[in-house]
């Protein structure tokens, strides 16, 4: 490489001037910067002429359909998807914490099954499992998930959560000072009861940002419901749109859809970043 | 069974850390409202020694016993052993979730069992003692170290212990927040508590210690009355260590 300073550099006196690039890097910077505006630029008029936008509007920003979406869509689907999400989340942050206090168990077959469950599960994609659940009834003749489809919903959630939670959760049980078990432990308490009253508050503090992106994560995944066959008044947000959108014949109730999941997740995933930076500030 | 005249016997203790023998072969014992300083290199197994004592380490072998009841055997109720038993950590180790207050009464709630009003009574009288009873509804992390510390000695205090263990209890304070410290801890063997401390400061153990230990390389290498092991040291070791903690500036390396 030339040396970056022989733009401003006064060539030597006597001897040939140095070999100059035949821009400076500023004028390079410049050049590019031109460059990606010209593409940008190019690409919108590519996308307003070609793209028929009376078919797009008809299509999926179509008034009376989107008007039709009401009052089901909050009462109905939004209200479903928050149960399946939230059941989910809560489930899976139990079991996740069970298998979190598992893992870092003295007994070491303990260990083994929390880390099974944790590596099989992670691996696994969610639809798999929901499918796996809906196959369920074959496999085990007679057996049930408890609250009907909800529970089915909200079982699907759960194994699809509790791997990742089980794994932030020991982040954060680990996270917590060893001196703070040591001092619980000089006052007497037992293992348990300074897991209970000092270790655990400590440590769900400490994971709230990411498990917030979890439920998040958790949310869009309720829309696998979907595969579990539900209908009615257990219907969730894709499939209400999903629904929608074949009776009408038109993708708005998709866009509507798209839109409420976003209301949810957008804050959510602000108030995720919040927690994070006033907790990298308040420790 | 040992007489129940001893507050602590120690007989003959071993601790490794794998392969490291951190703890040589030592026999101790402190008598009831005895203050005993344990001084020392760094290393040379102070804490470890300590934390024996309540058996945050579990010993590789060798008794300790407190109050004549014997720690290290198997069947002990480690849990209720502890009780009797205060520590102060170097680094405070104040739960950080809970008030000053919640941080004096939660031990006393779990663990012992007391009532809501009688345990904020107990933790209000000791947040006093060490001069902190308007701070009660803090947090920790509002607190200067030299706070933190004195909190700390009161949530042991509160537990009616009948031995402390401090561990460098002023090492991690700022110069000027360890007189803090040290008057309630001279406070407190005055009223005839039993302590046994780890310390680096020299003065605190010649006035207010009974008896001076020096350890170095895991054993116990003088014992004896302060003015004894600080002021007229036996062993070449005692005499290297402190000449090298009372001049730090003349150190013969
Ligand atoms: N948990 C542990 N695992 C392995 N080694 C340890 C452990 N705790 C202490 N040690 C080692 O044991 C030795 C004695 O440590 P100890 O903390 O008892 O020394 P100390 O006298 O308290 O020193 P200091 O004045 O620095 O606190 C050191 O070499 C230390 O590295
Ligand atoms: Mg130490």
């Amino acid at each position: 490489m030339t040396d970056q300073s022989t733009a401003t550099e006064p060539s030597g006196p006597g001897g040939p001037p140095p070999a100059r690039a035949r821009f400076s890097p500023r004028k390079r910077q410049q050049i590019s910067r031109a460059v990606q505006y010209v593409v940008l630029v190019v690409a919108a008029i590519a996308v307003v002429l070609f793209v028929d936008w009376a078919s797009l509007a008809q299509n999926f920003a179509k008034p009376e359909v989107a008007r039709e979406t009401l009052p089901e869509l909050f009462t109905i689907a939004l209200k479903n998807t928050l149960i399946y999400s939230i059941g989910g989340f809560v489930f899976a942050f139990l079991i996740g914490l069970v298998l979190a206090l598992m893992r870092l168990s003295s007994v070491r077959p303990y260990r083994w099954l929390s880390l099974a469950y944790i590596e099989v599960f992670r691996g696994l994609p969610a639809l798999l499992i929901f499918l796996m659940i809906l196959f369920l009834p074959l496999a085990l003749p007679g057996f049930e998930v408890p609250g009907g489809l909800y529970g089915q919903g909200i079982l699907g959630l759960t194994i699809v959560g509790s791997a990742y939670m089980a794994e932030t959760l020991r982040a954060g049980l680990q996270a917590v000072p060893k001196g703070q078990m040591e001092a619980a432990r000089s006052l007497g308490m037992s293992y348990s009861r300074a897991m209970i009253t000092i270790i655990i508050p400590q440590a769900v503090r400490i994971v709230i940002p990411p498990t917030t992106n979890q439920f998040v994560s958790l949310l869009k995944d309720s829309s696998l419901v979907l595969f579990l066959g539900v209908s009615g008044e257990y219907v969730e947000l894709t499939k209400f749109g999903n629904d929608l959108a074949s009776t009408y014949a038109n993708a708005t109730p998709i866009l509507v859809v798209g839109v409420t999941y976003l209301l949810v997740t957008i804050p959510l995933g602000y108030l995720a970043a919040r927690l994070e930076k006033r907790q990298g500030k308040g420790r | 069974m040992t007489p129940v005249n001893h507050a602590v016997e120690i007989r003959d203790l071993h601790k490794h850390f794998g392969r490291l023998e951190v703890l040589k072969g030592i026999d101790f014992t402190v008598e009831p409202g005895q203050v005993v300083c344990v001084i020392g290199p760094s290393g040379s197994g102070k804490s470890t020694l300590l934390r024996c004592v309540n058996l945050l380490e579990q010993p590789t072998a060798g008794k300790v016993f407190v109050e004549g009841v014997e720690l290290t055997h198997v069947d002990v109720d480690i849990d209720a052993a502890r009780r009797r038993v205060g520590m102060v950590f170097q680094q405070f180790n104040l739960f950080p979730h809970m008030t000053v207050l919640e941080n004096v009464t939660i031990a006393q709630r779990r663990v012992l069992k007391r009532g809501k009003t009688e345990s904020e009574r107990i933790a209000r009288d000791n947040l006093d003692r060490v001069g902190l009873s308007e701070k009660a509804d803090s947090y920790p992390a509002q607190l200067s170290g030299g706070q933190q510390q004195r909190v700390a000695i009161a949530r042991a205090l509160a537990m009616s212990p009948s031995l402390m263990l401090f561990d460098e209890p002023t090492s991690a304070l700022d110069p000027e927040l360890v007189g803090d410290v040290l008057t309630v801890m001279r406070k407190l063997a005055e009223e005839g508590m039993t302590m046994l401390v780890v310390t680096h400061e020299m003065a605190f153990a010649r006035d207010v210690a009974d008896r001076v230990v020096f350890m170095d390389g895991g054993v116990i290498v003088e014992d004896g009355p302060p003015d004894q092991v600080i002021g007229a040291p036996q062993h070449e070791r005692t005499k290297s260590f402190l000449r090298r903690v009372l001049d730090p500036t003349h150190t013969d390396v």
